[in-house]
């Protein structure tokens, strides 16, 4: 029993399967753009009051919507003369808490949903499953600005609203995945030996089931941007004076006119994280696909 | 294939009930008593009575969805506080224009993106599908109403080719299809197309691909058949597909067209949702979102099945 | 092999009633699948497993082979109560389970291996972890957990040094079943189902692990349920054979009395079909025709007459009964074993 043979395996790399897609993630040049992208933006906006920048709140009635250039004013400045670096620098505070905190949320509520569908299934099942077709049968940006018109303005009240957006889409796809590998024979042999429904959701079904379902959230962050950004734009999100790319985008709409191209920045920034989402997760995606 | 659509409609009754029960909710999910919205400030205590029983806020949640989805079968979905038009009236006005809108975008999206998508799945991994996909993505990832304004400021403010906002040169509602109201319809047509665009482009890239790798097409090539014949080939089987995804992205487009006609004032569901909403018009929020989703679930039965009917291989359910 | 032991696992489940209480019994064991036809159509049902009784003794080996689809690996799913039955009674050593003995503890006392030795690890977890999953669940703490899990790996002969920590895709499918194994036995079962375990293996390694198991065997007292189509493994490692046809027992006996002398035309034809190397094994009994008839709809009377060459009149109206053929446990449901049944070639009372 002790022949060679048997006791030839590959070479030494036993190597965890999230270790092998990290691996894979960091040689993607595309990807690893789009992360230093993001950690650029996620890292001045977390530390803008320690980067010398201008009050983004003091606007003076001289120096409205001055052009992008202009000495000590690098991005110009906006309707009320507050500085536009400095705007959109601490925008991306609130910006990327509403446009990515329905994300988590939704991951968080939809996994666990879409995972007890899956691996209950039965009359369970259907009551979730049904429950959630309801939600979906409304296009994203009608139901989100239906509840958040509803619930009125405020940021709360806009993250609440995408969350809810958002649950139904990460349900299906982890409802969906679940019930793929909880056919599979691993689960049953959980389940042979002894272990109850709790012990094999977390041991072995949310292992298998939680990459896929990150890949979606990840493209489901650049959905959001857009969305909660939007909200903003339309009066639903951020109160003035805050500081936030979508409000940012409204009110610098009466300023098209004078100057364009500074009423036109809060919009890159969103473009910008939200095609670095889409990216990364298409990155992601194929770093997963490890057969290949 | 009757049966598939039979199914399929009985299917659907009770997510329409569900969205009905969604809407219905949306204004009792309001802070504060839905009443007050309807309420003159100084109305006396009988009046408020009045009220109340006159839109049944005294009877129990259950009864008041009863009577409210009896109601809007029938086609009353209550009058707008604003203007004191029924609902009903003031949504399928807005609507027309919205669809006029949508169906523009849906030419431009659906055409760039089969031209994008065949292209790029046919020249696969070269630098043709690499601008080709570059596209598509950054179409599914730009914030449109922004878009929508750069489009303004370029072709309005610089180069003042084209009108900013609204739709059509007087003012007054009535849309036709001539040059003096087209030139309205451009840029937030184009605005609106580069979702679909994008969405479009990725999926007729991914069968064009699928196609190119059967069997039949080496046989067709070993065959002797002209390339521009093989492209017509992938055509032919990607356009089933590839319209059945411009359906469903009709329905996203008229349901969530509220930001572009916002940056457009273009006068279509969208910016009677937004007015709606600013002049907390409860009946009228409701009513438009009411009758914008039941567009979006009956257009996805009828891709649904029309889907079926050409591909006889689709049978879900 | 280390002969110490160091490791303690869990202790086994008591014995109850010695030797001559059989460690399985099950009667009646029924299972029927709903299908649904069409938009209104019917319910109909498949009858995947249909009224199966047997006893398995302490430390047997018993066997069951079939065609596919014929309700074997139902069987085995059903003894492991992964899958509710619609009647029936099982068992486990006198006790019955849910009433004398909790399904968790059966759980401990019989364990089970599944065909595809990739698709029963779970590929985010070592194999250690897999191993140590079972005992972890019944109370054992991690790290007793992994040195048992590393003690069994070497039992099944596994280095556990090179393999403890590695993942199922990196290891070949024999190595993959050897640690399927040593998860079934870390619970330190008494009765271990084997369904299909060897039969994606290729032929040199099915061997081994033929061998291994049989080892394993006499070192831990099992008791193994083997289920298997390849009738020459049954033949090696069963003591006896239970033939189950279109969800129905059809013959059972010792295997060198079934095999010697099979009494249902279907076993002759799967025993004529066997690849034998002996020239004088051949059988004048004609091949299988045909493909089983649908399960959804088996045939009247007993199941196997659309294909069977002797089939006459009664055996198209009435079902057979299982009967005994002689002393030592050889049965048959077959009208030309059953004494006046009608058919021709019954044997005279």
């Amino acid at each position: 029993m002790n022949d060679s043979a048997l006791q030839a395996a590959p070479p030494a790399n036993a190597r965890g399967y999230w270790a092998t897609v990290g691996r894979r993630i960091v040689r993607d040049k595309v990807s690893m753009v789009c992360v230093a992208i993001l950690l650029l933006i996620f890292l001045s906006a977390l530390l803008a009051p320690y980067l010398h920048l201008a009050d983004p709140y003091q606007g003076s009635m001289i120096r409205r919507l001055r052009h992008i250039g202009t000495p000590n004013y690098p991005l110009g400045t906006d309707e009320l003369g507050r500085d536009m670096l400095a705007r959109l620098i601490y925008g991306g505070r609130l910006s990327l808490l509403i446009g990515i905190s329905p994300v988590i949320l939704a991951f968080s509520i939809g996994t666990m949903l879409g995972l007890i569908a899956g691996y209950v299934g039965g009359w369970v099942n259907t009551a979730i499953m049904r429950t959630i077709d309801v939600f979906y049968a409304f296009p994203s940006v009608l139901l989100a600005i239906a509840i958040s018109g509803a619930l009125g303005a405020g940021i709360t009240n806009s993250i609440v609203s995408l969350t809810i957006v958002f649950v139904p889409q990460i349900t299906r796809v982890a409802e969906s995945v679940t019930t793929g590998v909880r056919n599979r024979d691993f689960v049953e042999a959980a389940r042979a030996s002894g272990a109850n429904a709790f012990t094999i959701m977390r041991a072995h079904m949310l292992g298998n089931v939680l990459g896929p379902i990150f890949v979606y959230a990840t493209g489901l962050i650049s959905v959001s941007m857009i969305l909660a950004a939007g909200l903003s734009f339309l009066g639903l999100g951020t109160k003035p004076p805050e500081p936030e790319w979508g409000l940012m985008l409204n009110t610098l709409r009466t300023a098209i006119y004078v100057n364009p191209w500074v009423a036109a920045l809060p919009g890159v920034m969103i473009f910008a994280v939200s095609i670095c989402f889409n990216l990364l997760s298409d990155g992601l995606r194929s770093a997963m696909d490890i057969r290949s | 294939m009757l049966s598939y659509a039979a199914r399929r409609m009985v299917y659907a009754i009770p997510i329409i009930i569900g969205v009905a029960l969604v809407c219905f909710m949306l204004v009792h999910i309001t802070p504060g008593d839905p009443l007050v919205a309807v309420l003159p400030a100084d109305a006396s205590q009988e009046l408020a009575q009045q009220l109340r029983t006159a839109y049944g806020f005294d009877k129990p949640l259950p009864v008041q969805f009863g009577l409210w989805l009896w109601r809007a079968v029938n086609g009353d979905l209550g009058s707008s506080i604003a203007t004191g038009r029924p609902v009903l009236a003031e949504v399928l006005r807005a609507v027309s224009n919205t669809v006029t809108l949508a169906i523009a975008a849906a030419i431009i999206g659906f055409s760039l993106g089969l031209f994008f998508g065949l292209v790029a799945g046919y020249f696969r991994d070269t630098w043709i599908d690499k601008i080709a996909t570059s596209i598509a993505i950054a179409g599914v990832s730009v914030p449109h109403y922004w878009l929508g304004m750069v489009l303004v400021i370029i072709f309005s403010v610089e180069l003042n080719w084209l009108p900013a906002v609204g739709a059509g040169p007087s003012g007054s509602g009535a849309w036709a299809w001539d040059w003096a109201h087209i030139r309205f319809l451009i840029l937030p047509a184009i605005t609106t197309s580069v979702i679909p665009m994008g969405i479009i482009t990725r999926t007729v890239r991914a069968l064009t691909g699928d196609i190119l790798s059967q069997d039949f097409v080496e046989a067709l090539r070993a065959k002797g058949l002209r390339e521009t014949q093989v492209f017509r080939h992938v055509l032919k089987n990607a356009a089933p597909t590839a319209l059945a995804v411009m359906g469903l992205q009709l329905g996203y487009m008229l349901g969530g067209s509220i930001l572009i006609e916002t940056v457009f004032s273009w006068p279509g569901s969208g910016l009677l949702l937004n007015s709606a909403i600013f002049q907390r018009d409860l009946p009228l929020l409701q009513g438009t979102i009411l009758v914008l989703a039941m567009f979006f679930v009956i257009l996805n039965l009828v891709v649904d099945i029309a889907q079926a009917a050409i591909d006889p291989r689709i049978k879900r359910g | 092999m280390s002969e110490a032991s160091p490791v303690t696992g869990l202790a086994p489940i008591e014995d109850m009633g010695g030797k001559a209480q059989p460690l399985l019994r099950v009667d009646g064991l029924t299972k029927h699948f709903p299908v649904r036809g069409g938009l209104f159509g019917a319910r109909k049902t498949v009858r995947a497993v249909d009224d199966v009784s047997f006893n398995i003794g302490k430390g047997e080996t018993v066997g069951i082979v079939g065609e596919s689809g014929c309700g074997k690996s139902t069987t085995a799913r059903l003894l492991m109560h992964l899958m509710d039955r619609d009647a029936g009674e099982i068992i486990f050593d006198g006790r019955q389970v849910g009433h004398e003995i909790s399904l968790r503890e059966l759980r401990r006392g019989m364990q089970m291996v599944f065909q595809d030795s990739y698709a029963s690890l779970n590929p985010r977890l070592t194999i250690e972890e897999s191993i140590a999953f079972g005992p972890k669940v019944h109370g054992m703490a991690d790290g007793a957990a992994r040195a048992l899990a590393r003690e069994l790996l070497g039992k099944v002969g596994l280095r556990p040094e090179t393999f403890a920590n590695r993942y199922p895709h990196e290891i070949s499918g024999g190595q993959r079943q050897r640690v399927n194994i040593a998860r079934a036995l870390a619970l330190s079962p008494r009765l271990v189902i084997l369904d299909e375990a060897v039969s994606a293996l290729d032929k040199s390694v099915e061997a081994q692990v033929l061998n291994l198991l049989m080892d394993l065997k006499r070192e831990f007292g099992l008791t193994y349920l083997f289920i298997s189509h390849d009738l020459n493994v049954i033949n090696y490692i069963s003591d006896r054979v239970l033939v189950m046809y279109l969800g129905e027992v059809v013959e059972l006996g010792p295997v060198e009395q079934v095999w010697a002398k099979p009494a249902h035309p279907y076993t002759r034809a799967l025993l004529a079909a066997m690849p034998s190397s002996d020239p004088d094994r051949r059988t004048e009994v004609p091949p299988l025709s045909g493909d089983p008839p649908n399960p959804i709809d088996p045939p009247a009377g007993c199941r196997f007459h659309t294909r069977c060459p002797f089939a006459e009149a009664p055996c198209s109206n009435v079902a057979p009964r299982l009967t005994e053929l002689d002393t030592m446990g050889h049965q048959a449901a077959c009208h030309m074993a059953i004494p006046r049944s009608g058919h021709s070639r019954a044997p005279a009372a």
